[in-house]
């Protein structure tokens, strides 16, 4: 064990982990973020606090973490080279390990343009192998990249992105490999929606023998309509929808998009070296502990002790 | 005006290997902050400008990147594409430009001598060495020291 993560522990423990993407609010309701996880919290291992995702201001993975954190809840950190530089990440890291995060997802982030504010400076001083590498510096040697010495290291169970479904796809499973290198322990992937391509590429990571290294949670999502499953694929980086799957949403109607959530679940878990899901479900949390149920997954809690604490937590503060 | 050569990995490697060669018996003349690197920084703008639209970040790496400049992505990664790569092979972030990486990964492929570069850990960018001469710190090993914490 790394970090005393409960994500690390369900994955050693070879069990089918589910994470789950929070959405983070645009708000300084605490409640807001409450209100969310609490309906996640029975259905995965540990939820991502996305940070600024789609280079859109929401509030802050940091922020997030710090309220879910001490609500008992598992939490999976996101942190993007986009936004800041190597000195404020490395305080990030160590703050984050102080409030009790114990996953960190390690991510270059998507550019500047993709967002509402494209005129802001793009940061990427470091990037997602670099980066990677730097957060287990800190956890292994106990010391910053500059050498200076730690007192106390974070613990922290490291996490990478990976997309198979972006080409250039002959170099991607290579590429999980260098991530692996540089100190990933698991990896999430952006959306499945094309089975055969994560087939071709997992049969590439099994015979490098990378699945054994580190835990691979494949990223899954309900998309609501065709009309939106195409405003993804043409306006969120990395999306890839196969003409298939918009057709069958055309044609399918209300309730299709999970359906196929659902069907894509049960076909990742038939493939060899898959070791969990990780839900996006962007505004539509009530979701995730249905298509968690209905892929016949069992049910879990990301949160300790009972779903009233952060409730109970916030009154009092 | 010479990008057209950067279809030519092999040649270009080759040529990288021989420079590297050419230049080592004048480590001693070449020194960081002298006149001679005033002039190389120069040179290597214009030609490494022209070739390989260079954004002199001082600490070349063009071998272990498919001969492709990893600092005219967007984001700058010097380690393999990001996940935001567009169907057709182009860029997230400049949709009309073809993604540095796909030609990158590409190109290696053709590199005899150092296409398994690509597949190596490289270490975050030394800011400090931007507009500097990288034929010269190459001779300087010590400029291109990767962070203590790195390194051990």
């Amino acid at each position: 064990m790394r970090s005393g993560s409960r994500l690390e522990q369900a994955l050693r423990a070879g069990r089918f982990a589910v994470t789950a993407e929070l959405s983070p609010p645009d708000s300084a309701d605490p409640e807001a973020v409450y209100e969310r996880a609490k309906v996640i919290a029975s259905a995965c291992d540990a939820m991502n606090a996305t940070d600024a995702s789609g280079a859109h201001v929401h509030m802050s993975s940091v922020g997030m973490c710090a309220l879910l954190t001490r609500a008992g809840y598992e939490t999976v950190m996101q942190v993007s080279c986009r936004d800041r530089n190597r000195i404020a990440i490395q305080g990030d890291l160590l703050g984050a390990s102080a409030m009790g995060v114990r996953n960190v997802l390690c991510l270059t982030g998507d550019g500047v343009q993709a967002g509402d504010q494209p005129e802001a400076k793009p940061v990427f001083d470091l990037d997602s192998m670099t980066l990677l590498r730097t957060a287990c510096i800190l956890r292994d040697k106990s010391m910053f990249l500059s050498g200076r010495k730690i007192d106390v290291a974070p613990k922290l169970f490291l996490g990478a992105a990976e997309n198979p479904f972006a080409p250039p796809y002959d170099f991607r499973p290579y590429r999980l490999q260098k991530k692996w290198e540089a100190g990933a322990d698991f990896i999430q992937t952006q959306y499945c929606f094309d089975i055969p391509r994560l087939r071709q590429f997992m049969a590439k990571v099994r015979e490098l023998g990378v699945h054994e290294k580190v835990f691979i949670l494949v990223g899954v999502g309900p998309v609501r309509t065709a009309k939106s499953a195409e405003w993804m694929r043409a306006n969120v980086p990395g999306v890839w929808i196969p003409d298939e799957i918009i057709d069958r949403l055309k044609k399918g109607g209300k309730g299709e998009g999970k359906r196929l959530c659902v069907e894509i679940i049960q076909q990742i878990r038939e493939i060899k070296g898959v070791a969990g899901i990780h839900i996006m479900a962007y505004k539509q949390e009530e979701m995730v502990p249905e298509i968690v149920a209905e892929a016949g997954l069992p049910l879990r809690h990301a949160g300790d002790g009972t779903l009233d604490v952060p409730c109970q937590l916030h009154s009092g503060d | 005006m010479f990008r057209f050569l950067q279809n030519s990995p092999h040649a270009l490697e080759l040529f990288y290997a021989g420079t590297a060669k050419a230049l080592s018996p004048f480590r001693k003349a070449l020194t960081k902050g002298g006149r001679m690197e005033r002039l190389f920084v120069h040179f290597e703008k214009w030609t490494k400008g022209s070739m390989f639209d260079c954004r002199m970040c001082g600490q070349c790496v063009l071998h272990s990147t498919g001969m492709t400049c990893p600092m005219t992505c967007p984001k700058e990664l010097r380690n393999g594409p990001c996940g935001g790569v567009r169907p057709d092979g182009y860029c997230e972030v400049l949709p009309d430009k073809p993604c540095v990486w796909t030609q990158a990964w590409h190109r290696s492929q053709q590199m005899p001598l150092y296409g398994q570069e690509i597949l190596h850990l490289l270490a975050p960018v030394n800011r400090r060495l931007k507009d500097s001469s990288a034929w010269i710190n190459s001779l300087h090993p010590e400029t291109l020291h990767p962070p203590a914490g790195w390194q051990q």
